[in-house]
This record gives C-alpha cells, sequence and structure tokens, in this order.
C-alpha cells in the first residue's frame, strides 16, 4: 500500500464502488462523496444461518460467491452508474471471518484490475463508525464513538478521519454475542439482539440484578461473559429450585446490565476527553433501548448525540464506501496482493 | 480465441493466456504462500509481459472444483469479478478434467488423484482419442480402495499424478494390478494452461456462463450442513421405528 497524496488529481465528485463480505451479509453500494449513498444493497443470509443457531463459516462464504457479482451489479443499477464512472473500488479486508473476507477481497482487485480503477481495502469497523457521517452531515471528527455489534464492543475516540484511538474494547464476548447466547439459553433463537429487546419490553429491567463486570486494569474495557454466565445460572437455579421462570424478565435484566455499563464507560469517556459529541454504530447500535439511554445520558452531559438508521447499523456496503472515500483523500491505495486479515486491528495500515 | 484461464484448486496457484495454438504465457507457483496474496499479482505480471490488452479476451476460464474450498472461491472470485468488469462470459472446468488434460494424447487411462483428506481423494479416469479427452469416470470424491479396485477392472496401464499421489502412493503400489507410473513433476498438478485449452473446447461448443451464475462445485456439502443432514437422518430413523 502506498500513500500519494500529492499525486491526486482533483476532481468534484468522487464515486466508489465499495463491497463488504465480512459476516453473513453480501454488500455493495455506491457512495458519492463519501457521504452520499446512492445505492445500498444488501443480500442476507439470516435466514440460512437460523437453522444452525449462528453463523457457519463456511456456508456464509459459499453464499456470497453465489451471491456477489447480482449485489454488486445491483448496486451500480440502482445508483445509475457504470464501472467506468468509478473512481475507486473499495473493500472490507478485516477483521471479520476470514473465508468470508477472502470472497469479497478477491471479487474486488479482480473488478479494479480489470476495469482499471484504483482499489482501497477498508477496515471493517471504520466502516461502521463511518456509517454515522450519512446521515449527519455535520459530523466531523473528533468524537466518541461505541462500536457493538455481533463480533466487536469498542469504545474508540476518532481523532481524525482515518485516526482512531481504541479507549477499551471487550475481554471476551461481543455486546451482540452475549445477547445471542442469552436468548439461546432463555429459547429465542438466532439472531437473539432484535428477540431479547422486543421481549424485554414485556419484562422488568429491575426484577433481577445481573452483575455489571468491571474490569480491574483497564477503565473502559467491556466483559460480558460474566453476565451471561450469570443469566445461565440463574436459569439452572430457578429450574434446581422448581420456580418459574419469567423470561421477559430475564431479557429485560440482562439487557438492562448490559446497556447500563455501555452507558457507564461512554460518559465517563465524555467526561476525561472533553468531547462535545458522541457516536454509536455497529448492529447493537440498532436497539431502541441502548440508544434511548445513550440519548438521555448525552443530553444530561451536553454531548450531541449521533446514531445511524438501523439499516446502516448492520453490516452494509455504504458505511465502508464512506470510510473508502476519505481514504481515497488521504492517497490509500492497496496493490493487488492485498489479502483478507481476519483479526486487523483498528488504524493498522 | 483468447482464453484466460485460472487455477487455484489446491496448492498450486496457475494462471495462462492461450490464443488458438499458442500459450502466450503461464504463471505457476507452487509454494506456500495464499493464493489470495498470489493468483491477481501473477496475472499482473504475466499480463504486463506480453502486454495483454484485458478486453481482447474472449473468456476465462477456471477450475471450478473440486478442491480446497477456499482456493476454489479465490479462483472463483477472481474470474467473476474480471467477468464482470471486462464483460466476459466464464467457462467453469471440472478440476480433475484439467488435471487429467496435462497427459493429453496419451495411450494409457489417466487417473488424477487430489488429497480431499477425510480418508477420500478427489479423482475420475480418463482417456485420450486424440487431442479428445474422455471420462470413463467423471470427477467424483470416493476412498482410494474404491478408484484403484476401477483401475484395476480396465485392466489397462494408467498414469496416476496429482497432489495426491504422495498420500495414496504406498496404496497404489500394493494394490494397483494393472502396469502403472506417476507423472514427472512439469505435468502431475494442476497448469492454467489445460484449464485454458479445455476452455477453449469448452467455449467451441457454447457451454460458458454468465459471470453473475458461475459457482464453484465442491463435490463436497460443508460440515455444518452434513452434520445437520446427519441429524435429519437420526431423527427420521427414530420416528420410524
Amino acid at each position: 500500500m502506498k500513500r500519494e497524496r500529492n499525486k491526486m488529481e482533483k476532481k468534484d465528485n468522487i464515486l466508489i464502488l465499495a463491497i463488504e463480505t465480512s459476516c453473513d451479509e453480501t454488500a455493495a453500494a455506491v457512495t458519492q462523496n463519501g457521504r452520499t449513498v446512492l445505492s445500498n444493497v444488501i443480500s442476507s443470509q439470516i435466514e440460512l444461518h437460523k437453522l444452525y443457531g449462528g453463523v457457519v463459516p463456511e456456508i456464509a462464504s459459499r453464499k456470497h460467491i453465489e451471491k456477489i457479482n447480482q449485489v454488486i451489479e445491483e448496486a451500480l443499477r440502482e445508483a445509475d452508474k457504470t464501472l467506468e464512472d468509478m473512481d475507486a473500488i473499495a473493500v472490507t479486508y478485516g477483521p471479520g471471518l476470514v473465508g468470508a473476507l477472502l470472497v469479497g477481497v478477491a471479487e474486488a482487485k479482480a473488478i479494479s484490475f480489470g476495469a482499471k480503477k484504483p482499489l482501497i481495502g477498508v477496515h471493517h469497523i471504520e466502516g461502521h463508525i463511518s456509517a454515522n457521517y450519512i446521515e449527519n452531515p455535520d459530523l466531523e471528527p473528533p468524537f466518541l464513538c461505541l462500536v457493538v455489534s455481533g463480533g466487536h464492543t469498542h469504545l474508540v475516540k476518532v481523532n481524525d478521519y482515518g485516526s482512531y484511538e481504541i479507549l477499551g474494547r471487550t475481554r471476551d464476548d461481543a455486546a451482540g454475542e452475549a445477547f445471542d447466547k442469552v436468548a439461546r439459553a432463555i429459547g429465542l433463537g438466532y439472531p437473539g439482539g432484535p428477540k431479547i429487546e422486543k421481549l424485554a419490553k414485556e419484562g422488568n429491567p429491575m426484577a433481577i440484578a445481573f452483575p455489571r463486570a468491571k474490569v480491574a486494569d483497564g477503565p473502559y474495557d467491556f466483559s460480558f461473559s460474566g453476565v451471561k454466565s450469570a443469566v445461565i445460572n440463574y436459569l439452572n437455579g430457578c429450574k434446581m429450585k422448581g420456580e418459574p421462570v419469567v423470561a421477559a424478565d430475564i431479557a429485560a435484566s440482562f439487557q438492562n446490565a448490559v446497556i447500563q455499563v455501555l452507558i457507564e464507560h461512554a460518559m465517563m469517556a465524555v467526561e476525561e476527553f472533553g468531547l462535545d459529541k458522541f457516536a454509536i454504530a455497529g448492529g447493537v447500535a440498532s436497539n431502541g433501548t441502548l440508544r434511548e439511554g445513550m440519548r438521555r445520558a448525552c443530553e444530561e452531559k451536553g454531548v450531541r448525540f449521533y446514531h445511524p438508521s438501523p439499516i446502516l447499523c448492520t453490516d452494509n456496503a455504504a458505511m465502508i464506501g464512506t470510510a473508502a472515500y476519505y481514504e481515497y483523500l488521504a492517497g490509500t491505495r492497496h496493490g493487488w496482493n492485498l489479502n483478507a486479515v481476519p483479526n486487523l486491528k483498528l488504524g493498522q495500515r | 480465441m483468447k482464453i484466460l484461464g485460472l487455477d487455484s484448486s489446491g496448492l498450486v496457484a496457475s494462471v495462462a493466456v492461450v490464443e488458438d495454438d499458442n500459450l502466450l504465457a503461464e504463471y505457476t507457483v507452487n509454494y506456500k504462500k495464499t493464493h489470495s496474496q498470489t493468483l491477481l499479482p501473477m496475472l499482473d505480471e504475466i499480463a504486463k509481459m506480453i502486454e495483454l490488452d484485458l478486453q481482447t479476451i474472449d473468456a476465462i476460464a477456471v477450475a471450478k472444483g473440486p478442491g480446497s474450498f477456499t482456493g476454489l472461491r479465490i479462483g472463483s472470485a477472481t474470474a467473476k469479478g474480471l467477468g464482470l468488469a471486462l464483460d466476459k462470459p466464464l467457462i467453469s472446468i471440472p478440476t480433475v478434467d484439467g488435471i487429467a488434460y496435462n497427459l493429453c494424447g496419451s495411450g494409457n487411462l489417466v487417473c488424477p488423484l487430489m488429497d480431499a483428506r477425510r480418508n477420500q481423494t478427489y479423482t475420475g479416469l480418463y482417456e485420450f482419442c486424440g487431442k479428445s479427452m474422455e471420462a470413463l469416470v467423471s470427477q467424483c470424491a470416493v476412498g482410494i480402495e474404491e478408484i484403484i479396485t476401477i483401475v484395476n477392472t480396465f485392466e489397462r496401464e494408467t498414469i496416476f499424478l496429482g497432489d495426491g499421489v504422495p498420500v495414496f502412493r504406498d496404496y497404489i503400489e500394493t494394490h494397483c494390478q494393472v502396469p502403472f507410473w506417476f507423472a514427472p513433476a512439469h505435468l502431475n498438478k494442476q497448469r492454467a494452461s489445460a484449464v485454458a485449452v479445455l476452455g477453449q473446447q469448452y467455449y467451441a461448443s457454447g457451454k460458458v456462463e454468465t459471470a453473475a451464475a458461475h459457482r464453484p462445485d465442491y463435490l463436497r456439502l460443508s460440515q455444518a450442513e452434513r452434520e445437520q443432514l446427519e441429524k435429519q437422518r437420526q431423527a427420521e430413523k427414530g420416528t420410524s421405528l
């Protein structure tokens, strides 16, 4: 990869075709100047993976290769653009499932090689953070961002476009993963997030005091395996004592325990770094209770709160195109040897 | 007619450009580096060497499988991306056919053996009539015992090749009852030139597909699907009792 900031020609409208296949959504989008989304096509495999109670990597990879060209062609068609119109091809190259990432990476490389367009590899989390730019034209770094999804829980200080400082991360399960595991334990099935949220509406969030784990040597780090285990222990306890289980109360109390920790850490960072903008991103960011809690906490502190629409919280390629635009401006170009990096670190280049 | 050939089904990564009766370029690497890092740089290299205008390619032929699941998808995604960008059709070549075609013109039977793990080999059995190849056994995933039993029934001299040879050599030497030998190093693995030449034949007979429609042919379900099927079978057995 090389940066060629000075060699770049000035152009008014930068069009980027972005591809995302890091998990179980095959997605392609066309963005204009980063923040304008001309198309955002997502082919979800979720129904398929429900059968297995979670994402099966090999099946995800197989579905990506079957769908990818149709998804890309649809993204171009919806945007009413041709490949020739594009200024760059962007693709998620990590983190994620390696086999799934490889489909998008190999496809994007071949397209940019064939169409003679620059190639830009994008970090998946950078994409999620950038999703906030799409609907919030006023949002500019610096700001704080909490990225919460099935695979990630990161509290990030966005210093500038492409410049990140990770304040805290999960030491074990991602927040969304804990939702999935608890949902399975109380018999709700996969995916757990939306199901827990729905059931929690009928329950009492104060009914059961599940632990809110602190990580001793990392004030901003998270740990969700404890609360997940506490739910399972609670269920076993009820079973042994022959007490009835109120699933709605469990869902509400568990969700509350997770959300309170997320909010506490977020607000601690807001205080410490004195930033007046706070954003959330990732699949769990579409959880209404989390949004409402964050909005209120931010309001109390006089901090502006940002969140993407649900369609931009889930894995999508528009957010990759947005992140890629700022990489494009910074001169980031990848070579034909670009590989998938399943554990790619944020800010790593 | 100009065909681009790709094969990344096994340990070998190979790209080739064949135009009519000429192999313009071929680049084959059998080294541990991942195909994701090698395949496209190799294509870029030969394209520069032969000043290839990609638009002059008529079709892209790719080894469709069987093989390493990830390797197949890297080849397929590369072919699909090129097909999409260049608006060219794809040609899906069975991997085992491609390996066998290395020995085009042989008067003996040809039996490629790929190491398929799980006590199986991806194999087939072929004979040549001049340049045309006929599959006596189409590519399949079977145990080595099964294919050697079939080879024995033909009672003809047989050439074995493929990355399964070192894995199954002992078995072949003790159980193969027909005269046999192993193909030499320059012919015994996947080569994109063979994929491209078979591609010419497919193209001439109209066996092409769109880049969107192409998908690998794994010859095998994923582990999760196998386990799911097994569970269903057990459940059905349970209810029928």
